[in-house]
């Protein structure tokens, strides 16, 4: 049904993300990469590969404990999951800073005991942040698994008497080999092209990223081709890992089930207590530096000058266009993708990889000799922020879109159900859940996005991260947290509303 | 009026919505045409906080339209370093008129464009060190200083402060202006001892962030004693938030100067008012802007004098500065020196 449509979205999408590089690529110039490149590369996968695994890890049990247990505030925990994710990522580096760091609340309890204190700085420091970042993510990910069950093998798991020693060989296993390989890969790739939080925590030259190598090459050296020979890199280790997540995962094969409501089994008695300690854990460690976000901008609001609010517009504005677009592009691919076009699956996470200023300069490029850049603005925006999300939404829809097509590609083939009716009656009913959870996620990024903007930015279309960073410039650190709060609130408020449509009034 | 592009034409350009709205636009543009094509459109590339509402953009932008006949527009496209990227990517096509906001780290590079040409004036600077380039004209500058709270005995130089246990927050020279500016004053003040003295310092730095904003943040944080930053820091403090609590240390070796200037196209369309406006930049009613929007000296002191409060400022009685050519030669030997030393 729709493999000409994700064809085509793949066409796009790769001519949209490589036509840049190359344009780049080909500018005169190039010194080739130098050793300090190669030590920052191996930096770079370093750090991604020990963050993808500590934040894929530390969300396992605590997406199993979210799964099957039910408590009070249970539904705004998994809402209040998206949030650190939505930070403007020096807001998050300052509210780790004030639980981690030389002045946080982690060191004044040590010296009050009159033990040492713990630094953050170095590549423990970075890890824990992404895992702050990311873990929620990978949680929200891994949810979606274990509610993709079937209610009809829980309750064959139930009458059969499983233990849940056997719950998990029989259903959690399977269903983590379809979905954890996804997870950790969406993981890698965001911190393989992590910038500020490498650099600021990690603590010197030592801690250096090939995207700073690329901003050097083309901020200090204007050496265009080093840029773009880096980014290659940069997407040739992504494709390495699509290439070894491909390989890892296997389909659970639960087969279809009838949509009925069947609670996880909910083991008594030690594995109880295991999974309230996760959930209180989690929530600590997320909720601390969230709480010092929360409190550190709170006395900014009072202060806030009236061009936040224009900036807030033009930001939400963004979002509300690039974020349909992304998830569209993403259910065409990944619909695409379940019926059979495998080389669909590296084009739709092409972008996750791709260096964000390689990208913008090779637009800017392209763009330049036609039109001037400023009138550019808002559509390159747009663009560039759903080519930048739309990898997200893939990930969020390829397990579901796997499963629609194995469970009902049969009956809708024998039925002849195609094109817009497909659309209506089987899509949008079987996939509301992640589409929701999909379209929320690329709003609330989009909104945060301050990336390729800098380019075509103009004099008056101002968005809200990059209020944030003037603020900032001009030494208003104060309305700077307190703008923050604004656009944290602005994010989370997209993100809801797309989350609340995909849950559809259901318990999550 | 010849010279004049039709793009300028729309008055404030805003964003393009849709196929839509750019037709209805190119109709308004048609009957806009003959009404504006009065008014010449002088086009200046800038740094974005210049251009931001608590920068010195505003200000300037209407005191300069108020006398000119023209309208003054500032493309803002990131810090001193993107400013020039952006430059080169633009190439001779650019529509700037004038480039504001490198400094004498970068116009080594810039000349090297060929974009650029000789802006003919002979401005009265009062910079500590002598200025003179053919090419670049300065309109404000600054010494960089490590900023502290006051409470805090600060030590005289770099030795000392190597020496001691005080930690510090630099920003990166890969990817900051105030980050390549400390490398060049290690370098100016120690020539071929500067591995050393960053292998000394190696263990005061906390971390070494992407740009200023996030040292700056961090040091008022707490997470560090000194941030590298400007003398005119504490300025900001006691001018705008009535706090006295910071001040910056006066290094024996001297203060290295960042030089902040403009400069002229040789490709502008409107090369009388690109003259006027550098003109106008160093005129009173500019530089009395300066020091309370970009918090940075004057190049040319107004008859009124600094602002009340500059004259609390901690002044170096040695100022370091190496030449554009200099720096240009030095930034890639420094950087290596700089990532060995740290990275150990």
């Amino acid at each position: 049904m729709a493999r000409r449509a994700g064809t085509l979205t793949a066409l796009a999408l790769a001519f949209v993300t490589l036509a840049p590089v190359a344009v780049v690529m080909v500018q005169a110039g190039g010194r080739g990469l130098t050793a300090p490149d190669w030590a920052a590369l191996r930096f770079t996968l370093l750090q991604a590969v020990l963050s993808a695994l500590a934040s894929v890890g530390c969300a396992v049990p605590l997406a199993r404990a979210l799964a099957r247990r039910r408590f009070a505030g249970r539904g705004a925990l998994i809402t209040a999951l998206g949030a650190p994710f939505l930070l403007p990522v020096i807001v998050a580096v300052l509210g780790l800073l004030a639980v981690f760091g030389r002045a946080g609340v982690v060191n004044a309890t040590l010296r009050g005991l009159g033990l040492p204190e713990v630094s953050i700085f170095g590549l423990g420091g970075v890890v824990l942040a992404h895992v702050f970042l990311n873990m929620p993510l990978a949680t929200r990910m891994l949810l979606q698994g274990w509610q993709a069950i079937p209610a009809e093998r829980l309750r064959l798991a139930e009458s059969l008497g499983f233990t849940p020693r056997e719950v998990w060989r029989h259903l959690e296993r399977p269903m983590l080999r379809a979905v954890l390989p996804g997870a950790l890969l969406a993981v890698f790739a965001i911190c393989l092209t992590s910038f500020a939080v490498v650099l600021i925590l990690g603590g010197g030259p030592a801690a250096t990223t090939v995207e700073l190598a690329i901003w050097q090459a083309i901020r200090f050296e204007f050496d265009l081709p080093r840029a773009a020979t880096l980014a290659v890199m940069q997407v040739l280790a992504c494709g390495g890992a699509v290439g070894l997540a491909g390989l890892v995962a296997r389909a659970p094969g639960f087969g279809a089930g009838l949509d009925r409501l069947h609670p996880l089994p909910a083991p008594p008695g030690w594995r109880r207590g295991l999974d309230a300690a996760v959930l209180a854990l989690a929530t600590l460690f997320l909720a601390a530096p969230l709480l010092a976000v929360l409190q550190r901008g709170l006395p900014g609001l009072l202060s806030l000058p009236a061009s936040i609010w224009p900036a807030a517009a033009a930001s939400a504005l963004v979002a509300c266009l690039a974020a349909p677009l992304a998830v569209g592009g993403a259910l065409a691919l990944a619909l695409g993708r379940a019926q059979g076009v495998r080389w669909l699956e590296p084009v739709a996470m092409l972008p996750m990889a791709g260096s964000q200023l390689v990208l913008g300069t090779g637009l800017f490029l392209i763009a330049f000799p036609f039109v001037t850049p400023a009138r550019l603005s808002l559509p390159v925006t747009v663009l560039v922020t759903a080519v930048m999300s739309l990898p997200f939404a893939y990930r969020i829809l390829a397990p579901a879109a796997q499963a629609l097509v194995a469970d009902y590609g049969r009956l809708a083939a024998a039925l002849d159900l195609r094109g817009g009716a497909a659309l209506r009656l089987l899509v949008l009913p079987r996939l509301r859940r992640p589409l929701g959870f999909a379209l929320g996620l690329c709003a609330a990024l989009a909104a945060g996005d301050l990336g390729v903007v800098a380019l075509f930015a103009t004099e008056t279309g101002v968005t809200l991260p990059l209020a944030i960073s003037r603020l900032m410039g001009a030494y208003r650190m104060d309305q700077a947290a307190g703008a923050a709060l604004v656009l944290v609130a602005l994010a989370f408020g997209l993100f809801w509303i797309g989350d609340r449509w995909g849950r559809g009034g259901t318990e999550a | 009026m010849s010279g004049l592009r039709p793009l300028h034409l729309r008055p404030n350009v805003k964003w393009s919505l849709t196929m839509k709205t750019l037709c209805f636009a190119a109709g308004c543009l048609a009957i806009a045409t003959p009404a504006l094509a009065e008014t010449p459109v002088l086009d200046v590339l800038t740094y974005d906080s210049f251009v931001s509402e608590w920068g010195p953009g505003p200000a300037i932008e209407k005191a300069f339209e108020a006398e000119c006949g023209c309208d003054l527009r500032f493309t803002p496209a990131g810090d001193g370093a993107a400013l020039l990227a952006r430059l080169q990517l633009e190439g001779a096509r650019t529509e700037a008129d004038v480039v504001l906001g490198l400094d004498t780290n970068l116009t080594a590079a810039a000349r090297k464009t060929g974009l650029f040409a000789p802006h003919g004036q002979t401005p009265d600077l009062s910079l500590p060190v002598p200025f003179t380039d053919a090419d670049f004209l300065p309109y404000d500058w600054g010494w960089f200083a490590f900023v502290h709270g006051k409470s805090l005995t600060a030590p005289g130089d770099f030795k000392a402060l190597a020496a001691s246990d005080l930690k510090i927050v630099i920003q990166d020279p890969r990817s900051s202006t105030p980050g390549l500016g400390l490398l060049m004053w290690v370098k100016a003040a120690y020539g071929d001892q500067a591995a050393q003295i960053w292998a000394d310092l190696a263990d005061n730095i906390v971390t070494v962030t992407p740009g200023w904003s996030e040292a700056y943040g961090m040091f008022l944080e707490g997470e560090a004693d000194m941030v590298l930053s400007y003398t005119t820091s504490p300025a900001y403090h006691l001018i705008a938030e009535q706090d006295d609590s910071k001040a910056a240390a006066v290094f024996a070796e001297g203060n290295y100067l960042q030089v902040e200037v403009m400069g002229k196209l040789a490709a502008s369309d409107q090369p009388e008012l690109a003259d006027r406006f550098l003109a106008f930049m160093l005129s009173d009613a500019a530089q009395s802007v300066l020091p309370v929007t970009n918090w940075m000296y004057p190049a040319h002191v107004p008859a009124e004098g600094l602002p009340k409060g500059f004259e609390t400022l901690a002044q170096p009685a040695k100022s370091l500065l190496l030449s554009a050519d200099e720096a240009e030669a030095l930034r890639g030997p420094a950087l290596d020196e700089w990532r060995a030393a740290l990275a150990r």
